[in-house]
């Protein structure tokens, strides 16, 4: 959407001269370079760490194309990569089904409160989620406030947990989630313009009808970029995982972090990452491909 | 169910149409309260541990470490908030990071914004990948692969590294929010200034910069709260210096001190606050 508006305007006769280019040119080097030097730079460093061999305390890493890095670092690591897609998967798939109601109401019926609901969905992200994960830790606590009420009351038998299992991982990831996916999501309701909605009803769309047939055909950029927003940082995140699991949830990201801060086996922590982006990149572009949304719209999502 | 009701409203809508509106009134009502209870109910869970964390912060306890039980009321910790040095410095050292790095990827992030949202150029497109890759990329393979950097070029890591980082990571926020802004800015006022010979520094100095100021504003914003929030790629690049969240992680294998709690409010009631100003600010200059 955002690119048709730019593009047409920026097609005036009057709209770009050379001056104007070399302007604009000038304005992108610096915020340019320190994306170039930080992203690009330290991903091609990070590829070049993860073909070196050696150790750290043996004399340091030296460059040897050392492809056997990568076989190392997958070697009965299948498994780690495997539980985070699967966990980042259900936390996406709940993000976006807690998501869409909430953000379809604010959208359609929140009237002149719409700036203060969103403001309310956003307001857990005024607390470090470091400190918001601990307290989940606190509610869900073998014999806290809800799981020992709940066993007082002699509706949950008394070994039940949820904390190091997959239950707490998952809702942690969906609870630091959400607010991520209904953003996007209520941009993209809120951009649908309402003639469209009343026309279904107009031609006798039941609502079922005019919800599955037009409205949410029309939100898709933003369930697109809900699931990409939340899908790709769950997949690589390690700290509820920590805080919240135990050793049968530990997830890709705990190992990288392992090999990395406590092991110090940079190549291998590197060759791990890679890995990592880059099976993140597939599975984007062919969940992208599939959709077929611009990037563009996604960001404007994003953005606006 | 409501298929049946909405079974009569067909008929007679197809027979007389001027009657179709106000009979399908009742069920979207119906719908409507059942979303909005719905997402009450949601927001209630999305503050749930924010209340807590509030509650805890109170929370007389007999020792230092946090438990999952109210004991009772007290404000011991509030009149010791500053008890441990290295907790004051962790904190200390999140807010200079978090107003060091929002003051630099302000101007930077902005100005491609504005750039993006303005013109096409050749390589627009390679600039809006970055920034989504930005946006997007996994914090774990950010945060590794800046280590990665800063070890290979020998950099000594600290406050240095964090602050060159958090930048990174917030230039591609600001330049969408600064985007969207520019995007949707009504040119014609642009070249109205123009028209009544303005030359374009004062066109943008005057007309646009005003326009786009609420857009560089909430990047501001943004970039300062990413910063202040961010764990992972901080606790990568950071090397022996503790920022907050992190020397909260730090605690959590021992149990947290109340005293965090009464930082994680005082923060939480100061960004609200600011957050509150500035949208109310927003509402005057409109």
């Amino acid at each position: 959407m955002a690119t048709t508006v730019v593009s047409r305007k920026a097609a005036r006769p009057h709209g770009i001269s050379a001056r104007r280019r070399r302007a604009a040119y000038a304005l992108l080097t610096p915020g340019g370079i320190w994306l170039v030097v930080f992203f690009v730079g330290s991903v091609l460093v990070m590829g070049y760490m993860s073909l070196k061999s050696g150790g750290l305390l043996s004399g340091g890493f030296r460059f040897t194309w050392s492809f056997g890095n990568y076989v190392d670092a997958l070697a009965g690591r299948q498994m780690f990569f495997l539980r985070s897609v699967v966990y980042a998967g259900a936390t996406t798939l709940g993000t976006v089904l807690l998501g869409y109601p909430a953000a379809y109401w604010i959208a359609f019926y929140g009237g002149r409160f719409k700036s203060a609901l969103l403001f309310m969905i956003l307001l857990p992200y005024f607390v470090s989620f470091v400190i918001r994960t601990v307290q989940w830790k606190f509610i869900l606590a073998d014999n806290g406030i809800l799981l020992g009420t709940l066993k007082d009351l002699g509706l949950l038998p008394e070994h039940f947990r949820v904390l190091s299992t997959w239950i707490a991982v998952i809702g942690g990831l969906v609870y630091n989630y959400l607010p991520f996916a209904a953003l996007p999501l209520y941009v993209a309701i809120e951009r649908i313009d309402r003639a469209v909605v009343e026309g279904a009803y107009d031609l006798y769309a039941t609502p079922a009808q005019a919800f599955t047939k037009v409205i949410f055909p029309l939100s898709m950029p933003g369930v697109f970029a809900a699931t990409l927003l939340t899908f790709v940082p769950a997949t690589g995140d390690y700290v509820e995982a920590e805080i919240l699991g135990g050793p049968t949830t530990r997830m890709i990201g705990n190992i990288i972090q392992t090999e990395y801060l406590t092991r110090g086996r940079y190549p291998v922590a590197a060759a791990l990452s890679m890995v990592l982006m880059f099976g993140m990149v597939v599975l984007t572009s062919l969940y992208a491909k599939l959709i077929g949304t611009e990037d563009e719209t996604v960001a404007a999502a994003v953005g606006a | 169910m409501s298929a049946v009701v909405g079974a009569p409203a067909r008929t007679v809508g197809a027979v007389a149409p001027d009657t179709r509106p106000p009979l399908r009134r009742p069920r979207v009502r119906k719908a409507k309260l059942a979303l909005g209870s719905y997402t009450t109910l949601l927001m209630l869970y999305l503050v749930s541990p924010i209340l807590l964390m509030i509650l805890y912060g109170f929370n007389d306890i007999p020792g230092e470490r946090q438990m999952p039980r109210f004991w009772g009321f007290t404000l011991d910790w509030y009149r010791n908030v500053f008890a441990d040095p290295s907790l004051n410095e962790a904190v200390r050292n999140s807010i200079v990071v978090a107003l060091a790095s929002a003051a630099i990827a302000t101007p930077l992030g902005a100005t491609l914004g504005l750039v993006l949202g303005r013109y096409v150029f050749r390589g627009r497109a390679a600039v809006n990948f970055l920034i989504f890759i930005g946006i997007a990329i996994p914090e774990i393979v950010l945060g590794s692969s800046l280590l990665s950097l800063y070890i290979e070029v020998r950099a000594p890591l600290g406050l240095f590294t964090i602050l060159l980082s958090h930048v990174a990571f917030s230039i591609p926020f600001v330049a969408v929010t600064v985007r969207a802004r520019v995007a949707g800015m009504d040119r014609s006022l642009e070249d109205a200034a123009q028209d009544l010979y303005a030359t374009p520094v004062m066109a943008f100095w005057k007309v646009t910069f005003p326009l786009i100021l609420p857009g560089i504003l909430a990047g501001y914003m943004l970039s300062f709260v990413l910063s202040l929030d961010d764990f992972v790629i901080s606790n990568f690049v950071s090397g022996q210096v503790q920022t907050f969240p992190i020397w909260v992680y730090g605690a959590t294998r021992i149990g947290l001190p109340p005293t965090v709690n009464v930082f994680g409010t005082i923060l939480f009631v100061a960004g609200v606050l600011l957050a509150l100003l500035t949208a109310f600010g927003r509402r005057r200059e409109a």
